[in-house]
This record gives structure tokens, sequence and C-alpha cells, in this order.
């Protein structure tokens, strides 16, 4: 059977001063194993509001709507059940934990994944071949978790855990952010090598059009206001590569490797003119 | 006022008392303090009454919850024992001593006090001259029950030149009070440990009273995880320049345990150098953690350098961490001199992010307060017994994690 991710009607609402503001606004969307999605959109849309909202982030309440994974409700699992039921999310700003070093981290993440504590021998060459693959100094691996890593250093940490971990699902939230040429080939590779798999369904979240470059999605969303306005296949990158968000009344995309920066605060749904 | 304090201090040594640490008027010390930061005198006297009945108002008992402390302040006698066990490498001498034979560091308050007074005889561990050890000797101490009180005075003497690894180890249920002397000689390293893992129904009061000689080393290290209230006061008496000293805590806190670590580093001669860190981690509803930090730079120790860091990790909202560094410095002319405190929460977002990838939230606090005390844990630089002290450390947090 294929694993099948499906959100409905998915409404959900962030503390902000005191208030609750909406910021899912209705979305729905299926992901099955194999498939790549992209969820393009402007800032403050909601697009990492999905990725936590998905991951189960506290701060994130959801109000309505539903996510089952191959039938089961997801939104009732805690975090750790979610990872070990095969959701997975890298994350835009990986968080420093200092004291416990990657080798721990990993191996800790893998036993719980998979159910039993890998062979100690096979561990240790699973991740080293692995860390060899993304280009990482295996010094790295005595250093605590993302604790002094580069931008791209924490990035490539977030795609080792996936190549190690292979959910059945993973949520990409701006991966390709900050990262050079040279790190967005190496990461992006790596993302490809899971997907070659053919077992792990992925969404990509992405306010640039350059890491699909790489990466081939299935099915490019644009994500507005808080919910998908439109859907189609790869070409629709291109389109919105071209002409921007203009269509759906907001900015236009940024230019390929910048970003606008919004002028003021952030609301959900609000974009500061460019 | 200068004559005043040394008329005072003839007055406390003619009964057995000496006064310490007044501080004189040009002082300036690097932090701003409270007025509850100042400790104007310390007493330090072998006879219990020089320092009074703790009414919980005096500085030096402001954190301990003395109800709970009773059975011990009450100073019944009593000829109860621990039940020691040891490993003794070759050469190494462990005796029972009549206690007005020895000749340590006086007591710092009433229970070090009692302690001397009620317990009788010393257990003295020696290492004699030039010896050096490669293998630990091991000393440990079993309670037997909290239903006796148990007065204690354990000796560490290493003779000049000497080397030995020490691991004083407290097990069992117990209320004890108690003086540990670490005697360092002339150009004498000594790396002591002592681990606090007593049942949960204990009481220890305890005065670690170090007096180090010319180019002593000494590296104290605290590793406090059980006992319903653990109260370690440890002290540094330098004696002549060359002295080095680093002193190492961790303490582990769970629902309803106080533990306190008060260290006094006294800078008397020049040339000495100290470093303290002390890290705890706590959770549940009455955890409480206290670390004071003293450290006195007379006007005699030029040269000195010190500093001492203490970190608090919060895993639950309503533990409480005390944290007082106190740094008094009595002259210009050292080669440094700082401290650093800081308390933090076990962070949302840490958990967050180890749960997401599978990790239970028991083991990811666990795991962080695993890697929180093995930075302290692997600054000994003896890998066996770092390793037995992690595994320790973790077994405690076993227990208190599922």
């Amino acid at each position: 059977m294929t694993s099948t991710l499906e959100i409905r009607d998915l409404h959900v609402t962030v503390e902000s001063d005191g208030a609750d503001k909406e910021i899912l606004t209705g979305v729905t969307l299926t992901i099955r194993a194999g498939e790549t999605h992209a969820v393009m959109g402007p800032n403050g849309s909601g697009k990492s509001t999905l990725a936590y909202a998905i991951a189960g982030h506290p701060k994130y309440t959801v109000t309505s709507g539903a996510i089952t994974l191959d039938g089961e409700d997801v939104l009732a699992m805690s975090v750790d059940e979610r990872a070990r039921a095969g959701v997975f999310l890298a994350m835009q700003y990986p968080v420093e934990v200092p004291g416990v070093s990657v080798s721990n981290f990993l191996r800790s993440s893998a036993t719980a994944v998979r159910g039993e504590a890998p062979k100690l021998r096979l561990w240790v060459k699973e991740q080293k071949e692995a860390m060899a693959r993304l280009e990482m100094d295996p010094a790295f691996s005595e250093r605590s978790v993302n604790e002094g890593f580069s931008g791209g250093e924490k990035k490539r940490h977030e795609i080792l855990q996936l190549e190690l971990l292979r959910p059945r699902f993973a949520v990409l939230d701006e991966t390709d952010s900050g990262l050079d040429v040279d790190a967005l080939r190496v990461v992006s590779e790596g993302i490809n090598r899971v997907r070659e798999s053919g077992e792990t369904g992925v969404l990509l979240i992405t306010h640039y059009t350059r890491i699909l470059n790489y990466i081939k999605p299935d099915f490019v969303h644009v994500f507005v206001r808080g919910k998908i306005a439109e859907s189609g296949t790869a070409d629709l990158a291109d389109e919105l590569e071209a002409n921007g968000y203009a269509k759906y009344g907001v900015e236009a995309l940024a230019p390929a490797g910048g970003r606008s920066l919004p002028t003021g605060p952030v609301l959900p749904g609000v974009v500061s003119p460019a | 006022m200068a004559s005043a304090l040394s008329t005072e201090r003839e007055a406390l040594k003619a009964t057995g008392g000496v006064m310490d640490g007044a501080i004189a008027t040009n002082v300036k010390p690097s932090t701003p303090r409270s007025p509850a930061d100042v400790r104007p005198e310390r007493i330090r006297s072998a006879d219990p009454d020089v320092f009074g009945v703790p009414t919980g108002r005096e500085e030096e008992w402001r954190f301990t919850p003395l109800a709970r402390l009773r059975p011990l302040l009450d100073g019944a006698v009593s000829d109860a024992r621990l039940e020691v066990t040891s490993t003794l490498p070759d050469g190494v001498e462990l005796v029972g001593v009549p206690t007005a034979e020895v000749d340590v560091p006086l007591p710092v308050d009433r229970l070090a006090a009692l302690a001397l007074q009620r317990c009788g005889s010393s257990l003295v561990l020696r290492v004699p001259k030039g010896l050096e050890l490669d293998e630990p000797v091991v000393v440990r101490l079993a309670g037997t029950g909290p239903g006796h009180v148990v007065w204690g005075h354990v000796v560490v003497e290493l003779a000049e030149q000497s080397r030995a690894t020490v691991v004083l180890e407290h097990v069992g249920s117990a209320s004890y009070a108690a003086v540990v002397s670490v005697l360092v000689g002339d150009g004498a390293a000594l790396q002591l440990v002592q681990v606090q893992n007593w049942a949960d129904d204990t009481l220890h009061a305890a005065h670690v009273a170090s007096r180090l000689g010319r180019d002593a080393t000494l590296r104290s290290t605290q590793v406090t995880l059980g006992g319903s209230l653990v109260r370690v006061t440890e002290t540094v008496d330098f004696t002549a320049p060359g002295g080095d000293v680093e002193l190492r805590g961790v303490s582990f806190a769970d629902d309803g345990q106080h533990l306190e670590h008060r260290l006094l580093v006294d800078h008397s001669v020049p040339h000495c150098r100290s470093r303290v860190t002390y890290k705890s981690a706590l959770q549940g509803e009455q955890a409480h953690t206290v670390w004071i930090g003293d450290v006195l730079i007379r006007a005699a120790a030029e040269g000195t350098d010190t500093y001492e860091l203490n970190r608090n990790l919060l895993l639950t909202p309503e533990a409480r961490a005390d944290s007082v560094p106190n740094l008094e410095i009595e002259t210009g002319e050292i080669a440094g001199a700082g401290h650093a405190s800081a308390t933090g929460r076990f962070d949302d977002e840490q958990l967050f992010y180890l749960m997401a990838r599978g990790i239970p939230a028991d083991a990811a606090r666990r795991m962080v307060v695993r890697g929180f005390f093995a930075e302290v844990v692997e600054s000994i630089g003896v890998p066996d017994l770092e390793e037995r002290l992690m595994a320790t450390i973790e077994t405690e947090l076993e227990r208190a994690f599922t």
C-alpha cells in the first residue's frame, strides 16, 4: 500500500500578544509516498505554520480540520509519536542543543524512529557514509547539536537526519534559504537520494524557485493568505518565476537569490509592498 | 576600624576562634551587591557554642530548611557510625585516630564543630610522602538508617610530593554531620571526588575543609544526586604560594530535595590559582538548589588568579535555584578575578526539536541534563573516573525521568 498524508481543511491559529490569530485558513492537500510537492508563497503566507502544524509544535493550535497518515489521526499524536509514525520536519532554523553531541543525537533519533538501537558498528559506518555524501567533516559528530554551526552546516545536518531516518513524509521548511550554490547542490542531492527510493513523500516549502532547478516537483502549490490559491505541475513554478504573485493580489516574487524583506510587522495574509 | 577588628580577633583567638575576612574600606567589588551578599566576618572555631544555634536569619543559614535539619541541629550525643568499605592501593593507610590528635582546619559552622566534638575518632586516609598512585583510592560510607544521628570526621592526607585519586562515596540512609579535612602537602596533587548518592530520607551536612601547602594541587568534584537535604560547605585555605585548586560540582535536585553547596576560597597568600565550576539541574515542585560562591582575595594575596562559574538548569517552572557569587578583593595586584552565574530553563524549542526526531520528552530531558553535566565531569581529565561518574549520573537520571 502506498502511504498517504492527507490534510483536510486545516485551520491553525497562533497566539500573538495574548490574542489568537488565524494563520491557516483551510488547507487541503494530499501527498503520496514518492511524490514531491512544492509549496511556494510570499512571506507571511503561512507556509512555515503549515510545516510546524504537521510536526505538532505546541505554539500552533489546530482549530479545525484533519491530518491523517494512512488514515491514522496525526493530530492526536504527540510530537515524538508523529516522528515515530514517519513524519519528519527539516527546520528552517534548527535549534542548538548545547551538551548533546551530534553522534549521540543521531543515534538516539535512529533508535527512537526505528524502534531498536542500530548495531553500533553498522551504525558508525552508516553515519560516516551519510556524512561523507553530504560533504560533512567527520569531526562534526563530536560537536554539540547545531551549536556554532554555520547556516549551511545546519541545513546539511538536517538533511543528514533525513537520510538516516528515512521518514515516510518529509516536510522541508525553506531548507534552501541561506545556502550558497555549492551547499544548495549538496543538500539537493541529499533530498534527491531520499526521493529516489520512492518511499518518501516530500513537501518542499520554499520562497525561491532556484531549488527547483535541482529538485523537480511533481506538483506546485501557490500558498496565499493561509491556503492554497492554485495548484499545478512544475510549469506553475516557471510561471511564478516570470510573473510573481501579482495575479494573487500580492507582491512580486523576489528575484532568485534575493529576498524582499517586509518593511513592517508581518501579519497573516498581509504583505508589505515590495 | 582596623584596631577594633584586631582587638576582636584577639578576643576570639582567646576562645579558640578566629575571625576571618574583615572587609577593608577600599574594597572595589567587581559586581554590585545586595546587603545579603556582604559577609563582614567569618568565624572559624572548634567550639560549637561560638556559632550559636542557627535561627534561619543568619546569612549562612538563610536558604537551608532548618526544620528538616533539626535532628542534627539538636546535637544529640551518638556513637552511631557509617559502615566503611574501601579499596586501598598498596602504601595507602586507612586508620582510626582519636580526633584530638589530628591537626585540621577549624570548622566553619556549628554542625561542623559539633561533628568534630562528637565523633570521637577520625577516619584518616594517608598517602605517604612521594607515593604516586595510578589506581584510585575508594572509600565508601554507607548509612544504615536515618534514625540515628551520625557524627563523623574523615581526613584525607597527602604527604608532600605524593599524588592520588580519592573517591569518597556516600550511600544508604543516614542523618549525618561530618567534617572532611583535606590536607594536601607541599607539591602534592589530589584528585578528590565525593559522591552524594544517598537514599531519599537522608540528611547530610558536611564541611569539606581543605588546606594546601606550597605548590599543592587540588581537584575536587562534588556529585550530589541523592538525599532529602544535603548541605556541603567547602573551604579552601592556601598556606603558601603556588597552590592550585579546581572545585567542580554537579547536582541534580528532584522533587522535594534541597541540595546546597557553599564554597569559600580564601586567597590569603600570593600566587595561588582557583577555579570553581558548579552546575545544577532541577525538576519538580519542591526541588531546590543553592550555590554560594565566596572568593576572598586578601591584601597579601598578590598575583591571585580566580574565576568561578555557576550554571543552573530548571527543567520545570516550580523548581528553584539560588545562586550567589561573591568576590571580595582587597588588593589590586592580581592576575585575574571574575565570576559568572546564570539560571536557564530547558527551552521548549530544544524539547520540540528532540521530540520531532522521535525522542520522547523524558528521554529528551535526560539527554539534555546528561550533556549539561558531562561538560563538568569530562573536565576531570581521568577517563575511568569520568565514565564511572557518568554511569552513576545516568542511573539517577533514568530513575528521575521515567
